[in-house]
């Protein structure tokens, strides 16, 4: 029809409707590309490689775990490792290996479903921010500027203080200290997108703002927020183990990464590999969210890399 | 006069924020679970308390009033100094803390100046010789750093020190010694980003026109990126700085129950698991308003440091 090739910005909307599946194939091709784009990243692919090690280790621990992480065994107590204990035993007797593989479940657990609840929150909320501007925006950016007052992990401490030990209240803790630093990166990207063509393009064919919202600056805020979310599980990893360190997160008698290595420390002149291993452990899964935050951080747009810094 | 001017706008902007921290930090009683005047009763007795000296406690305290009543009342307080009494001292809380503050101010300062110490040197290196080798080793230091939990670091560093070598002690507060692993420790972490962000900042000035000036009039290397590069790129790290003294502090908390460092940090540990609310309460708000402080300092010694920025609007 001549209509549409004089104004090919306005397009009939059940169009684009009418094929979902093309959506989808895009999709695909999206993901694929962006696997062998981490291919070509070698250490973003280990570190994608070692996360994914971890979170199966974290899921399958009770089927490869070779003893109950909680079985005590007191005469076996600080054994070195052996056939029978590839780690070792801890001061009851327990096993190392299978206390560090449930362990997993919790530290890599808590820290993936803070990270998760943290990004939901943030996102929605620097969107909501960006978007509606006015008294809104400065509502939630005094909020949001309130929260960082406090250092973040001086907050969550206070908070799982307040509410008492427990994974659970560490976890809130975090989650009510993390949504901050996400809301504001995603509202710097909406107020930069807002501006844009396409999004212009968008309202001139009367497309809602739940619309806009949902179908065009979603998409384009995402790979930045992928990126900070990678980067955030380390830290989070570590803010969880750290207080779960000093007693406030997961409780006796199950494993946690940190609390291990806090009942690890009386026997460090006798047993000290009972604190190198869950150090490792740690160690080896924050960076390897590091590894692989970093290799994404890379990949993306230019354009979006200075929000992160 | 204009300098006067920028300093009043910042305070006066500061105020929000420190009123949205006092909010925050009066809420967060909120989140104690159950009633705080029969918690407040029933505190360190064995038996329970009877319900008039709950209702006594809850008059004395006005947790009867309203809730802006009792924010009000709360920072009319606050603003005094008094932050009430630790339930298992009975001291004031504001002593308590007090008394702690500075050894966990010096271990952040030690963090912060082994952090720079490791950071500077290896910084401008890994930018003087970019892709080189020296590059490649500090890329993988960085990482290192900013994996490496800080309070592990502090138990690896005792295993090896004080109890193999035997060279440091690993306890308490004394004189130097006492105080190099611990800043060791924590100063890692903070290392790793400075360093890269040393190396990038350098690298952006290096390509300015008036180092080539330099260079071409025949200046050494050596003098042109210490003399005429390394202070424009150190810059922005003075932003970052604020940031990471935050981070120290939140570490050197962690941290000093490892090397049983007398600070905030133990003793903060010790009021949770007694569940001294008060106490908990006042370092929040101190916490904050330490940082709140410090990234105040930094942000007026940046526009101090660089006269480009206008102090205007």
């Amino acid at each position: 029809m001549p209509m549409e090739q004089t104004y090919p910005l306005i397009r009939p909307r059940h169009r684009a409707r009418s094929q979902p599946y093309r959506d989808w194939i895009r999709r695909l091709a999206a993901i694929t590309s962006g696997l062998h784009y981490l291919r070509r990243a070698p250490a973003g692919f280990l570190g994608a490689l070692l996360l994914a090690t971890f979170a199966v280790a974290a899921i399958a621990a009770p089927l490869i775990a070779p003893y109950d992480p909680l079985a005590i065994d007191v005469k076996n107590g600080l054994a070195a490792p052996s056939w029978t204990h590839p780690l070792g035993t801890d001061h009851l007797g327990r096993d190392v290996l299978s206390r560090l593989l449930f362990g997993a479940r919790a530290s890599l657990g808590a820290a993936g479903a803070v990270v998760l609840i943290v990004t939901v929150i943030g996102v929605t909320v620097g969107m909501v921010a960006g978007f509606c501007g006015g008294w809104v925006d400065e509502i939630i950016m005094r909020l949001v500027d309130t929260v960082l007052a406090f250092p973040s992990i001086i907050l969550a401490l206070v908070v799982a203080g307040l509410l008492g030990p427990g994974l659970r209240n560490v976890m809130l803790g975090l989650t009510i200290v993390r949504w901050a630093g996400c809301a504001r990166v995603v509202r710097s990207l909406i107020l930069s997108l807002r501006e844009r063509e396409f999004i212009l393009a968008a309202r001139c064919v009367g497309a809602s703002n739940w619309r806009i919202m949902t179908r065009h600056l979603l998409p384009n805020v995402l790979g930045p927020v992928v990126v900070l979310t990678t980067l955030d599980l380390g830290n989070v990893i570590l803010s969880i183990s750290g207080l779960s360190f000093i007693g406030l997160g997961v409780q006796l008698p199950h494993p946690e990464w940190g609390a291990m290595l806090n009942y690890g420390r009386p026997y460090i002149q006798t047993a000290p590999l009972l604190m190198v291993f869950p150090g490792l452990a740690i160690a080896l899964a924050v960076l390897s969210a590091n590894l692989l935050g970093d290799a994404l951080r890379d990949l993306l747009d230019p354009r979006y890399r200075r929000y992160l810094s | 006069m204009k300098v006067r001017h920028y300093l009043l706008r910042r305070v006066v902007s500061l105020l929000p924020v420190i009123f949205g921290v006092s909010l925050i930090t009066f809420g967060l009683m909120g989140l104690v679970p159950g009633d705080p005047a029969e918690i407040l009763a029933s505190y360190g007795k064995e038996t329970e308390p009877t319900a008039e000296e709950v209702e006594a406690v809850r008059e004395q305290l006005g947790l009867d009033l309203p809730l802006p009543v009792r924010y009000a009342r709360w920072l009319g307080r606050v603003v005094r100094g008094d932050l009430g009494r630790s339930l298992c001292s009975g001291e004031p809380v504001w002593r308590e803390i007090t008394v702690r503050l500075p050894a966990t101010l010096e271990l952040t300062a030690g963090g912060m100046v082994v952090g720079l110490l490791i950071a500077l040197p290896v910084g401008i290196l890994a930018a003087v010789k970019r892709d080189s080798i020296l590059d490649q080793l500090s890329r993988a230091l960085a990482l290192l750093g900013a994996s490496v939990p800080s309070f592990w670091l502090g138990m690896v560093l005792i295993l090896l020190f004080a109890v193999r070598l035997g060279w440091l002690p690993a306890m308490g507060r004394g004189g130097l010694r006492h105080f190099i692993l611990p800043s060791c420790a924590l100063g890692l972490g903070a290392s790793a980003i400075l360093m890269r962000l040393i190396r990038a900042s350098l690298l952006e000035v290096l390509e300015q026109d008036y180092i080539r000036t330099a260079r071409a009039k025949g200046l050494r290397e050596r003098a042109t990126v210490l003399r005429h590069a390394l202070k424009p790129s150190l810059l922005p790290v003075v932003t970052v700085l604020g940031l990471q003294f935050g981070n120290l502090l939140g570490g050197a908390v962690i941290i000093e129950t490892i090397f049983a460092w007398p600070g905030l940090g133990m003793f903060i540990i010790e009021s949770i698991l007694a569940r001294d609310f008060p106490v908990i309460q006042g370092f929040a708000l101190f916490m904050s308003l330490v940082f709140v402080a410090t990234n105040f300092a930094v942000d007026v010694a940046y526009r101090w440091l660089d006269p480009r920025i206008q102090y205007g609007t």
